[in-house]
């Protein structure tokens, strides 16, 4: 429990303490929003497909999400470096508590900045549906941030330098954003893109984000959650083992 | 006396390079033991076998009764260490680094916090309770470091080149420090260096190590009559010769480097 706890706040402080790394960390979603939610919106809206910014922003959300949390997951790789990593190695504590707890605060991060990127759309001209999705969608972006924390985790304990850190993050991250429909419709892509994203865990993330927060979702809410779960657990497991293998 | 630490033909190999060839020592309980050897020549291996964090290719191991490979939890707390490269959060204060690892080795809340407080006052760090570690100088670092390794009443500490870039006063300190825990604590103390006076000076009994296999071991007076030198750096040459080894370089700069590209400000 100690061990849990510990990770957790680390990783919390770390956040509260870097005030520029979090505007940092939302420059990046604020100019999305803006470049394309202004720019392609009458393009959108000529195509019939409504408001882009609102269809825009839970994609946003998302992206915020999975790079904040793979981002940190992949700590390890620098906490290896200069040496922490180490001092919780040694520690009589389970190596799968220490992997939960840093997961869990890597999560718990991520999905503050998913909150603070909904507020900032919100500033710009999004509209929830209804207040009362935010609620749900605030859990949502919870499993989400463990999903890809857990992933971050996973990737990072077989890693040793950044070199392998600059390849996940332009051939993992990238991709998985671009190709989730967090920035165009799936109802109206091409089959083959489609399909693509089916195996985007992050698709479905951002799908139970728009049910939540647009009232409308392409593969429903249902399949989103399971699929979010089945993922996040398959994912947990797996960054636990890898996890207990590392020798430092 | 009864030995904390017994080693027997312990082997650790990395890919088919042999690290440690089947070293064997014993370290007596309350005592101060000093690894010697040059660069490369597995001291820092055989401490992390010593210390659960590699699994052994071969041998066997016992630190205070225990066995690191089955028992891994009851030898990681027999022990605190100070690892040869710094293992603080540089982003975290003096104080949160220690109760982080006071909660991590389920210290309670109460003697915690006044043992963190004796601690730091012991290392001459308590006005530096609130500062973060990143503006702390090396030696400053070290200094906390031996705090953090003590805050659980270790009955071992490991001290992997604990004096490497400090100053002669810091040196100096450090070791008197180390030698009064072991006189009024009974604390072993198990040490690798590069200055030879100092392990002249403070150790009890001395392995050598060199290529992987101890070469020789004995008092430093022992040492010097069986190479017939006046010095303990006289008998260490004389034992591992004078050929200079090359130390393994990290990627340090670089990680600094790919971390503040993607943190923004962070150090
Ligand atoms: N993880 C590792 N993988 C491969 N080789 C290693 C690893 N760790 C240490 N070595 C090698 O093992 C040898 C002993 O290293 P080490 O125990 O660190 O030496 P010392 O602490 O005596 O300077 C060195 O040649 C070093 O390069
Ligand atoms: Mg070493």
């Amino acid at each position: 429990m100690g061990g849990i706890y510990v990770m957790w706040k680390r990783e919390v402080l770390r956040f509260l303490r870097s005030p520029s790394r979090i505007a940092g960390s939302l420059g990046q979603p604020l100019l999305f929003l803006v470049a394309l939610g202004y720019g392609l919106g009458p393009v959108f809206r000529a195509a019939g497909q409504g408001n882009y910014l609102d269809f825009l922003a839970p994609g946003i959300i998302g992206m915020a999400i999975i790079f904040t949390s793979i981002f940190n997951g992949m700590q390890i790789i620098w906490d290896r470096q200069f040496g922490f990593l180490k001092e919780t190695m040694v520690a009589p504590v389970s190596r799968l508590a220490i992997m939960f707890g840093r997961t869990l605060g890597g999560a718990t991060v991520a999905a503050a900045q998913g909150a603070l990127v909904l507020i900032m759309a919100v500033l710009i001209g999004f509209r929830p549906v209804s207040w009362a999705g935010i609620a749900p969608a605030l859990v949502v972006m919870l499993l989400v941030a463990l999903l890809f924390s857990a992933v971050g985790i996973t990737v990072a304990s077989k890693l040793r330098d950044m070199q392998g850190f600059h390849l996940i993050m332009n051939l993992l991250v990238m991709p998985l954003f671009f190709l989730s429909g967090a920035l165009f419709p799936l109802s109206s892509a091409p089959q083959a893109l489609l399909l693509i994203a089916r195996f985007d865990p992050l698709s479905y993330g951002v799908d139970a984000l728009r049910y939540f927060l647009t009232g409308s979702a392409a593969f429903g809410l249902g399949l989103d959650l399971l699929i979010l779960c089945a993922v996040s657990a398959f994912f947990l497991w797996l960054g636990a083992l890898f996890f207990s293998q590392i020798e430092v | 006396m009864t030995s904390i630490i017994e080693v027997k033909d312990l082997t650790k190999k990395f890919g088919s390079f042999e690290a440690v060839k089947g070293v064997s020592f014993e370290v007596e309980e309350g005592g101060i033991f000093a690894f010697l050897g040059p660069n490369g020549a597995g001291k820092s291996t055989t401490i992390k076998m010593l210390t659960t964090l590699l699994h052994p290719s071969a041998g066997s191991l016992r630190v205070n009764g225990f066995d690191p490979r089955t028992d891994a939890d009851a030898v990681r707390r027999s022990f605190g260490i100070v690892f040869q490269d710094p293992s603080l959060d540089d982003d975290l204060t003096a104080f949160e680094n220690l109760e982080f690892h006071g909660i991590l080795y389920g210290v309670p809340k109460e003697t915690r916090t006044k043992r963190i407080d004796e601690l730091l006052a012991l290392v001459e760090l308590s006005d530096r309770r609130d500062s973060f570690v990143r503006d702390f100088s090396g030696g400053m670092k070290r200094r906390l470091e031996i705090a953090r390794g003590l805050l659980h009443h270790p009955k071992i500490i490991f001290l992997d080149e604990p004096t490497l870039g400090l100053d002669p006063q810091t040196r100096n300190h450090l070791w008197s420090y180390v030698e009064k825990l072991n006189a009024e604590e009974g604390i072993t103390i198990f040490f690798t260096t590069h200055y030879m006076e100092e392990a002249d000076k403070v150790a009890k009994k001395i392995a050598v190590i060199d290529h992987g296999t101890i070469i020789a071991t004995g008092s430093g007076a022992e040492l010097k009559a069986q190479t017939n030198t006046d010095s303990l750096e006289n008998a260490f040459l004389a034992l591992t010769g004078s050929e200079i080894r090359e130390e393994a370089s990290g990627g340090l700069d670089h990680m600094r480097e790919a971390r503040r590209m993607w943190s923004g400000n962070r150090k």
